[in-house]
């Protein structure tokens, strides 16, 4: 494309002006309007694509569990139902939480998924431990991770109201480091 | 840059013959139209393979949230249409180049017939154009009950019933086509399946050879 320019430096003594050429011309317009219309194809398909990551999450409601009276300091399973949208799919899915007391009298709910590979724990009462099936992951009654996981397991919101437990948004362990 | 990464594989490759043996030719004066305007004809077979191309593009990203079953498909296109951005946009595109993608294939095809280049040694080209035709119509009649709403399930209904009524084996071509006795799940998977990988490949074959052949022959020449 520049040969020509070059060309013409090689017999004029003097600089030539770079002129652009009649055939870079073309080729800069030309490939501007295709790549505008072919962008007008793309893009929209790969926002279309990509809509999933950026969908604000759902923020979760309070959800009824158990009455207050049922929960010890030993953490025990509970189930609740929680409305799930799943694209056009919607349900109620059924999702477990470990509640408990701690010392001071508060409750709390852990949320069972493993944090090393998202595995379902469980809480094993002899060593007072949650224990990992999947890979030895173990977690202390306050969600602590000891080995192989490498963050505390999530921890529900928790209100307690009119002697009922309720649930609601998930998020990182606020009880352990 | 990229003309340094360009020569950076054509040194080791050799590249450059390949493409120029596909795209560096001359535009004959008669098939022009910066010559004689009357020559946009021509463009028809082009802007047909153009609207091909979004119809493969738009498809193949719509096949990401639609479902073919009859639960779900209808479901999954509303939600895809109405809840995921450019929704809208991109089954448009699948659904008005549908139309548009037959109306260029007509155009194209009065073009050849009116310039004649169906003729010798161009017959077998005009043959495979008409097995495209047929790959297009096919590929409109099994997108169509997609979105199983009502204008799709009757239409189908209404195009199983033309196709029963070919003699003697109508009634085998209707089962074929319904996976069943009636226009139902199994119809919806098997028009998918046929909608998304098998006229697809063979549109692609075609294609390639419709192609092929207008390179070894080149354009037909002016009036
Ligand atoms: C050149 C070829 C094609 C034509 C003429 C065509 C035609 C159609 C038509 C008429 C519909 C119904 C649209 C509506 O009612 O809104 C449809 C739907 C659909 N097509 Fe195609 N199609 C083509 C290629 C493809 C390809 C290559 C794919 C995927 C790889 C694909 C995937 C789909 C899907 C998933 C739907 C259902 C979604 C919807 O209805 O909006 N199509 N197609
Ligand atoms: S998933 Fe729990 S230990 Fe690996």
């Amino acid at each position: 494309m520049s040969d020509h320019n070059k060309q013409a430096g090689q017999h004029g003594e003097k600089p030539v002006k770079r002129e652009m050429s009649r055939r870079q011309f073309l080729s800069y317009t030309l490939g501007g309007a295709g790549g505008f219309m072919a962008a007008g194809i793309i893009i929209p398909m790969l926002r279309f694509a990509i809509d999933p990551v950026l969908e604000p999450k759902a923020k979760a409601d309070w959800i009824k569990v158990v009455e207050e009276a049922q929960i010890g300091t030993e953490p025990k399973a509970f189930q609740f139902k929680m409305h799930q949208v799943d694209g056009w799919y919607e349900s109620d899915v059924e999702l477990t939480a470990w509640i408990a007391k701690d010392s001071k009298g508060q409750v709390f709910a852990l949320n069972p998924t493993c944090k090393h590979l998202g595995c379902t724990v469980s809480f094993d009462a002899p060593s007072h431990e949650y224990h990992c099936p999947c890979h030895g992951a173990k977690y202390t009654a306050d969600g602590k991770n000891l080995v192989v996981a490498p963050l505390p397991l999530d921890e529900y919101s928790v209100k307690v109201e009119q002697g009922f437990v309720y649930v609601g948004q998930l998020h990182p362990n606020s009880r352990v480091k | 840059m990229f003309k340094s990464m360009y020569n950076w594989i054509d040194e080791r490759l050799d590249i450059t013959p390949m493409w120029r043996d596909v795209a560096d030719h001359e535009v004959p004066e008669h098939v022009n139209p910066a010559h004689h305007f009357s020559a946009f004809v021509y463009c028809f077979g082009g802007l047909t393979f153009f609207i091909t191309v979004i119809q493969i593009l738009s498809g193949m990203f719509l096949t990401m949230y639609y479902t073919p079953d009859i639960i779900n498909a209808y479901a999954s296109v509303d939600y895809l249409s109405h809840k995921v951005a450019f929704g809208v946009i991109v089954r448009g595109m699948h659904h008005w180049g549908a139309s548009l993608v037959i109306v260029m294939m007509f155009l194209h095809t009065l073009r050849v017939f009116f310039t004649g280049s169906y003729k010798a040694p161009r017959e077998m080209n005009w043959v495979v154009g008409m097995m495209i035709f047929g790959v297009m119509l096919g590929l409109g009649f099994t997108g169509y009950l997609l979105p199983w709403d009502n204008k799709a399930y009757f239409a189908t209904q209404v195009g199983i019933k033309i196709a029963a009524s070919v003699p003697f084996i109508g009634d085998y071509i209707k089962t074929l086509l319904q996976g069943g006795e009636v226009v139902g799940a199994v119809t919806l998977t098997r028009f998918f399946a046929i909608h998304v990988f098998f006229l697809p490949a063979v549109l692609l074959a075609l294609l390639a050879g419709h192609f092929f052949m207008i390179r070894k022959q080149g354009i037909s020449g002016p009036l």
